[in-house]
């Protein structure tokens, strides 16, 4: 077990290390360069007054060398540019380069420097991520009970009218994207067009005061999508168990309908649907971006989108490594749960 | 309603019952007319093939015919009372407490997620209204009852951690934890092997006796039911053909079916010679094609046109027997003691050159330990020190249960798998390095295999014809899609089907021609060593032996080698020249079929040849149960791999047994075994299986 999760830790460490790099190899190359400057400096620069934008910052030396100043493995650069002034890696503005220390990448803790946002990258990232964590918490609270019952009552008793009603349900939900759900509900909860008006068709103040008027519909229209989704599995892996022989077994036995589903057929039939429940997570991570923005709730998924169209590197850089974690770790979490869920199932 | 343990009438009565399986466009009649009774105490078998509609009259009974299945007619009476309109709340009642069931598949019978002893419990606590602890005493009790060792380690494991032989002690010990008044029994032993379900059968026996519980015994294998049970229902295209006490069916049978089931049989005490096989011909009619009047008309042959295809048959009770009935109109007509008549006189072969030689073979896999991966690795010995010479034209059986390493042996010898360690030379050639994907063509098409389960080895979007010539051109034969072509209809003409078949998709094949069909490919090449591995063990008892015989006739043709992978020793006498043994990796004993078949055995062939059940009253065998399980692969015994469970153990002087593994000593003329026994000590041994003197 302990082999088995340090083996993943490698694993996770890779690959991060080789998604940063592509990454940072992407915002590094010299249109995207340029660009930063532009939009860092001013829009009339001319190519000599970005070139030399460049290199008083340090972008114009090889692309490793600088890779492994944001890693921390090399110190950062000091340079007196062209104009007088001394510019230092860990000295971001306002400090004083003598009192920079020498390394200041990721290994120290470091994670750079948002040129959009003008703060600490780390201290961006957090904020946003816990925004969208909270948010997805919430929609995954209401997703996996109601989909697991959803699925469980529609596939314990195949083609039945309870089981065609809820299959309709969630085939009609999986197969309405969240831009069209997200649409309607506000039309119908939070407009004038159908005069409810429950709810607020905006989440900007949930960022600050979540309360059940302005953070409902953004939750039901992530919810809904998944619980369509989670569902159907549920429902085709409780079909597939309660025609199992043991199922049989158990009637014959003279076990009642009720327990046969809740004692028998539940812990077979949750096997498959967890691993997906779980799958959903890094899904609803960068997926969010959607109902973020049409709620205008600014989380990862909004940051990310901020980060890429300003070629914010250092914040891309963050953003990658966090998404490489949550990955990576939620499959550990599927993988490790499976294996309780399921007593024959051993890894290898 | 509380339970009547005094009633003392019949426990099972069921008179014409009918059942009808309703699909959308039409009703297709499962089961018409049945009637048996049960009594107390009694066993009753039920026996046919598959799809003779004998499982459905198990679930009938249990009132458990799903969605689509509806009894139609008759009636079915459990102590006097009526099952078929009883309410769901009743059923409840009955079943697990008054009826039980025990399963084919225990694997697939027990909750894969839920710890056996909350399985077990589960049925006093919902029957009895018994508390936990209660209810974990009687399942303590009950488990040591069917004879497990360790019950409250046993309680507390899943059953994907027990043995097959073991999980379905534990369905037999979930059905007796409330004491049936009825057992049913569907198959129980079918998906185990031969020692582990001697050693079940003792047991239900044992059990039936100590509680009088009344059983229905549902198999198809009719030595079983000689075992078994005292009274036997043999059943036909969802008809009962012929019932009544087992000596009554066994020896003085009126049914032409039951006759013709029974010649289709081999016996272990005969060879080819002695006692032919004879195949039923034609095929099992499916349910919607049914034909007028008696069923087995078609395949019947005292089939008389006009009288027998006139109208429904009625069982009809047969004069100077108690209870014994059958559903044939002639049967007062027929003479039934003709003897058999040999379809052909069988010349004996003659063996040619040595085309397959094995010397010292080793076959070891390596697992890894823990549920993460993580642990010491282990290895699994799966073939070792093998070895053998096969000739030309000569029919090798290789024996053993599962795990003995006899399907790793045919994965060799294909290239499926290399060897550890060893050679093994084909024609001059040593292959044992060499995968399949580096063989030579003519290398590949001088192996083939049959295999197992015809359902799954056939592409089921491939017409026949095509899968054979696709075989041809992976094979390089024949120059243009004609020549191809005619080979294939060639190929069809020596497996005995008709030419039209070549258009055929494989579902539309019933599973004896299927089988028929693999072995067509299997011969695209003019193979010389055909290994088969239980070529015929997943098909029906009537379409056995014409399987059989196809495959015996084809060697005499084309002077194959066939290496026929078997745990069956009866179908083994029956067919094969020489006789390999294997246990746990080691052939334990080699040697002339009639050797091996007689003493002095291998302890284990003694026990193995003494589990097979024999569908012959006249025939006395020795009856050896073989204590637990077969050791892991992974963890071998010490010393001899048979001495854990071997009785003769005592008879070996000192800790020779558990400290060395025995030489291979030949005793006469090429029958070699592997045993530390003395001479004089083999020589006591007597024959497991005689015929009585008075048959």
């Amino acid at each position: 077990m302990g082999m088995f999760i340090l083996k993943r830790l490698g694993v996770m460490a890779l690959t991060a290390l080789g998604l940063t790099l592509i990454v940072f190899y992407m915002t590094n190359l010299y249109p995207n360069l340029e660009k930063l400057a532009k939009t860092q400096g001013n829009f009339r620069m001319s190519e000599t007054e970005v070139s030399t934008w460049l290199n008083n910052r340090g972008y114009t030396r090889p692309l490793l060398v600088k890779y492994g100043e944001w890693l921390g493995v090399l110190p950062g650069y000091v340079i007196e540019g062209t104009d007088g002034e001394v510019r230092a890696r860990c000295a971001p503005q306002g400090q004083s380069v003598e009192d920079a220390p020498e390394y200041c990448g990721v290994f120290q803790g470091g994670w750079g420097y948002s040129s959009v946002f003008k703060e600490p990258a780390s201290d961006i990232m957090w904020k946003r991520l816990s925004l969208t964590g909270f948010l997805m918490l919430c929609a995954l609270l209401l997703t996996i009970p109601v989909a697991l019952l959803i699925g469980i009552l529609a596939g314990m008793r195949e083609g039945s009218k309870t089981d065609r009603t809820l299959s309709t349900f969630s085939i009609v939900t999986s197969a309405t994207p969240e831009y069209v759900s997200g649409v309607v509900l506000i039309a119908i909860f939070a407009s004038s067009a159908v005069g409810l008006k429950w709810f607020k068709g905006s989440a900007t103040k949930a960022m600050e005061s979540p309360d059940f008027e302005n953070f409902t519909l953004p939750v039901l229209t992530i919810a809904l999508f998944s619980i369509g989704y989670i569902a159907r599995m549920t429902r085709a892996s409780m079909t597939e168990v309660m025609t199992a022989q043991y199922i049989r077994t158990a009637r014959l036995k003279g076990v009642s309908f009720g327990n046969i589903v809740l004692k028998h057929a539940l812990r077979n039939a949750l096997i498959a649907p967890f691993t997906v429940i779980i799958l959903q997570i890094p899904y609803l991570l960068t997926g969010v971006v959607i109902t973020e923005t049409l709620f205008n709730y600014k989380g990862f998924g909004w940051l990310l989108v901020q980060a890429a169209g300003n070629n914010d590197i250092d914040m891309l850089l963050g953003v990658s490594v966090v998404s490489v974690i949550i990955v990576l770790a939620t499959q550990l979490i599927s993988d490790i749960g499976y294996v309780y869920l399921n007593p024959r199932i051993r890894i290898s | 309603m509380a339970r009547d343990d005094n009633y003392d009438g019949p426990i099972l009565e069921i008179e014409n019952l009918s059942i009808s399986f309703m699909t959308r466009l039409f009703e297709i009649p499962a089961v018409m007319d049945f009637s048996c009774t049960v009594m107390p105490g009694e066993a009753m078998g039920l026996v046919g093939e598959s799809g003779c509609g004998k499982s459905t009259v198990a679930l009938a009974v249990m009132m458990d015919l799903g969605k689509n299945g509806h009894v139609v007619g008759g009636s079915m009476r459990f102590k006097g009372r009526e099952l078929t309109t009883m309410s769901n709340e009743e059923l409840r009642e009955l079943r697990g407490s008054e009826i039980a069931m025990i399963y084919q598949e225990p694997m697939a019978s027990l909750n894969p997620a839920m710890k056996i002893g909350r399985q077990l419990m589960e049925v006093p606590m919902i029957h009895e209204g018994k508390s936990k602890e209660e209810a974990y005493q009687m399942a303590l009790e009950v488990v040591s009852d069917v004879k497990l060792p360790d019950p409250a380690r046993i309680l507390d494991s899943y059953p994907h951690q027990i043995s097959g032989g073991q999980q379905q002690r534990i369905v037999i010990a979930m059905a007796l934890m409330s004491k049936p008044s009825l057992l049913i029994l569907d198959e129980p032993t079918t998906a185990l092997d031969v020692t582990v379900e001697a050693g079940i059968v003792d047991l239900v026996k044992g059990l039936g006796e100590k509680y009088g519980t009344s059983m229905l015994f549902i198999s198809h294998n009719l030595g079983l039911v000689l075992d078994t049970c005292d009274r036997l229902c043999v059943m036909y295209s969802g008809e009962a053909v012929e019932t009544g006490s087992i000596e009554d069916v066994f020896d003085k049978m009126r049914h032409p079916y039951t006759q013709a089931l029974f010649r289709s049989i081999p016996l272990p005490g005969a060879d080819k010679n002695a006692r032919p096989l004879v195949a039923i011909p034609g095929n099992f009619p499916l349910p919607h094609e049914r034909p007028n009047g008696c069923n087995f008309g078609p395949r019947c042959d005292y089939f008389e046109e006009g009288r027998c295809d006139a109208g429904d048959i009625k069982m009809g009770p047969i004069e100077g027997d108690q209870r014994h009935d059958s559903r044939c109109l002639k049967f007062t007509e027929i003479d039934w003691a003709e003897p058999i008549q040999a379809s052909q006189d069988v010349e004996d072969v003659v063996l040619g050159e040595v085309v397959l030689k094995v010397d010292d073979l080793k076959k070891y896999y390596s697992v890894s330990g823990s549920a993460f991966g993580g642990g010491e690795g282990k290895t699994v010995k799966a073939n070792e020190t093998l070895s053998f010479e096969a000739r030309e034209s000569e029919t090798l059986a290789i024996v053993g249960e599962s795990g003995c390493g006899k399907s790793t042996l045919a994965k060799v010898l294909m290239g499926l798998e290399t060897a550890s360690d060893g050679s093994v030379v084909l024609n001059g050639v040593d292959v044992e390095d060499v995968a399949i994907e580096d063989r030579t063509v003519e290398t590949v098409s001088q192996v083939q295999m049959v295999f197992q389960n015809p359902f799954d080895t056939l592409n089921p979007s491939m017409s026949v014809g095509n899968q054979i010539i696709r075989a041809l051109e992976i094979f390089k034969i024949g120059n243009s899609h004609a020549d191809r072509e005619k080979r294939m209809l060639e190929l069809l003409d020596l497996v005995k089907l008709p030419r039209t078949f070549a258009t055929r998709m494989p579902r539309q094949l019933s599973g004896g021609q299927k089988q028929r069909v693999g072995i067509a490919r299997a011969f695209a090449g003019d193979a010389q060593i055909v290994v088969a591995d239980e070529p015929v063990s997943a098909l029906d008892v009537s379409v056995q032996a014409a399987v059989t015989d196809l495959l015996m006739e084809i060697q005499r043709e084309t002077k194959m080698t066939l290496l026929f992978i078997s745990h069956d020793l009866s179908i083994v006498r029956y067919l094969s020249d020489r006789v390999m043994v294997m246990y746990l990796g080691h052939v334990v004993e080699m040697g002339p079929t009639e050797k091996v078949f007689a003493p002095p055995y291998h302890p284990y062939t003694e026990a193995l040849l003494s589990a097979v059940p024999i569908a012959d009253t006249s025939i006395e065998k020795q009856r050896i149960v073989l204590e637990g399980d077969i050791p892991s692969a992974m963890n071998p015994p010490s010393g001899c791999p048979f001495q854990t469970r071997c009785r003769w153990k005592t008879d070996v002087p000192g800790v020779l047994c558990d400290k060395e593994v025995p030489p291979m000593r030949t005793l006469s003329n090429g029958h070699q075994i592997k045993c530390h026994l003395a001479q004089d000590v083999l020589d006591r041994m007597e024959p497991v299986i005689k015929v009585s003197e008075d048959a």
